[in-house]
């Protein structure tokens, strides 16, 4: 289980969030969607403790990942797959030893059995057969999908997803989102997914919150945030031009 | 008015450097401390020897030859009028073994290997690398600092070593073929004007060269923000502060070998 409390965090002179709340039950996948920038992407490195934050708390399955020292805190993070929304792959690694990482570096299984693991991580996003290529040699939905992979590989309890289907093609997207359900479905899996891609959230989410602002400032079921009548979330989820999240831009510019 | 600006921008370039001596001697503590952290990655810090040490060796060839034929020539100029051209050959294996082999291969180091580091680290930096280190458990300085700061403060020793060498060639090649002192001869005032302590004081410091050259460039690496435009500017800073650290660091310990091996 997630619990984020009253979380708030600056960088520089901006304050990113301001009190943000959230629970997350094991199993469950909760969709964040937000605007550009608003804050999602800090948001999930609070989660793995990459970034500290100035008030309130991540909580994992009871453990405050702000506070815990380096060897819990790995402990924690271990459990935790986190997709980096620009794939951030090891560019100086072939596609098999970024994906296979985590084991490498953590788990001293026979070489055979990593070399399978990795395989069957890549054929879960439907790339198996390229261990061997370096990632600048793939496209940008492949490199998606190989951080995909690299998550999966270290087979965890919860994994955050950061914008998984931007910039891939739709079809590369439906298939993204059919992994996302199944690893909820088959594996009971906790996940977050920061999106802004309305179709993918109502398909995996059994929990839709809005980032606003530097808070949440709703959350529901699909069905609810659907048929909300809160004027910003009206607009984000129609994809408006005009509303109240362009007017208080316009405001404050 | 003016001096008004300009004491408050020395001020500032002051503070700023105050701020970055604090972060090298911080990564140097966290450093030191990763260093005896099991596990313990050999091929980590072979692979960053080779790339620091066996590739500069073309690099530190050219230019040890180079500094020995010029040294050789410049100081022939003066030893020719007072009619001790045998001198030549005790002068320059002082110079060289003491003090320039040592510099000449710390800054060529800093700047090829040291902006490599920085660039390097840079873009991992800009593209989230460094954060999917940490997420996957691995500490960033354990795994990508470490092996910098051991080789380069192993490889440095013996690349000036390779470089002193060198050096002594170039002024030999000189000093034999053009001014027509026999071989044995300068040689064997070369051996003569040599004592350990000159290698040893050469040497020594050269393994605190390549510290402040690891340091600097996997800090100013860590650092990096603003993409591609932020790694060009990190590179151009850590090659410059790294000229600055050795500068002062070499002054530093020969004022310190001065005094206490007179
Ligand atoms: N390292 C940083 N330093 C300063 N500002 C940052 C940093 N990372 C993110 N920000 C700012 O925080 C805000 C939220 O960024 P981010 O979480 O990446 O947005 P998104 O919701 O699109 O993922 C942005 O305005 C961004 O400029
Ligand atoms: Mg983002």
């Amino acid at each position: 289980m997630i619990e984020i409390t009253g979380l708030h965090k600056s960088l520089g002179a901006h304050k990113v969030l301001n009190g943000v709340h959230l629970k997350i039950e094991k199993g469950k996948t909760c969709v964040i969607i937000g605007r550009s920038g608003c804050g999602k992407s800090v948001l999930l490195k609070h989660i793995v403790g990459i970034l500290k934050p100035d008030k309130g708390k991540v909580l994992i399955d009871g453990q405050d990942v702000g506070v815990l020292a380096e060897k819990e805190l790995n402990a924690v993070r271990l459990k935790i797959g986190l997709v980096f929304q620009g794939g951030a792959l090891f560019d100086s690694m072939t596609v098999g030893e970024n994906v296979g990482f985590g084991l490498i570096e953590h788990d001293h299984i026979p070489h055979k059995q990593l070399l399978e693991k990795i395989e069957s991580s890549l054929s879960m996003v439907g790339l198996h057969g390229i261990g061997n290529l370096m990632p600048s040699e793939l496209s940008g939905g492949m490199r998606k999908r190989v951080a995909l992979a690299r998550a999966i590989c270290i087979n965890p309890q919860i994994i955050l997803y950061d914008e998984p289907t931007t910039g891939v093609d739709p079809i590369t997207a439906d298939s993204i989102n059919e992994l996302i359900k199944s690893m909820h479905d088959k594996l009971k899996i906790t996940s977050i997914v920061v999106t802004h891609d309305m179709k993918s959230a109502y398909k995996v989410a059994d929990k839709i919150a809005m980032l606003y602002q530097g808070k949440i400032i709703a959350e529901g079921t699909p069905d609810e945030i659907q048929r909300t009548k809160n004027p910003v979330v009206h607009q984000f989820i129609n994809g408006l031009a005009f509303g109240p999240i362009t007017e208080t831009l316009d405001h404050s510019r | 008015m003016i001096l008004h600006e300009f004491f408050i921008t020395v001020g500032a370039r002051i503070i700023s450097f105050m701020y970055f001596l604090g972060g090298l001697f911080n990564l140097f503590v966290q450093t030191m401390y990763q260093i005896f952290v099991p596990p313990y990655r050999k091929d980590r810090i072979f692979e960053q020897a080779k790339k620091a040490g066996f590739d500069s060796l073309p690099i530190v060839s050219l230019v040890s030859l180079f500094i020995g034929f010029i040294f050789a020539l410049q100081t022939a100029y003066f030893m020719q009028r007072i009619g001790s051209e045998i001198y030549i050959a005790s002068l320059v294996a002082l110079s060289i073994v003491r003090e320039l082999g040592p510099v000449i291969t710390a800054l060529v180091v800093a700047g090829r290997v040291g902006a490599a580091i920085t660039a390097e680290l840079g873009s991992m930096q800009v593209t989230e690398q460094i954060d999917a280190l940490e997420t996957l458990a691995s500490n960033p300085i354990k795994y990508l600092v470490v092996p910098r700061f051991l080789a380069l403060s192993l490889m440095l020793p013996l690349l000036t070593l390779y470089s002193d060498a060198i050096g002594i060639l170039g002024s030999y090649m000189i000093c034999v073929f053009k001014l027509g002192i026999s071989s044995s001869m300068y040689l064997r005032v070369t051996a003569e004007a040599l004592f350990y302590k000159d290698l040893f004081t050469g040497l020594f410091k050269t393994i605190f060269f390549g510290m402040i050259i690891a340091l600097v460039s996997c800090m100013e690496g860590f650092n990096v923000e603003g993409g591609a435009e932020g790694v060009g500017r990190a590179t151009t800073r850590s090659v410059v502060f790294s000229f600055i650290m050795i500068i002062i660091a070499d002054c530093f310990f020969t004022a310190l070998f001065y005094f206490i091996f007179p």
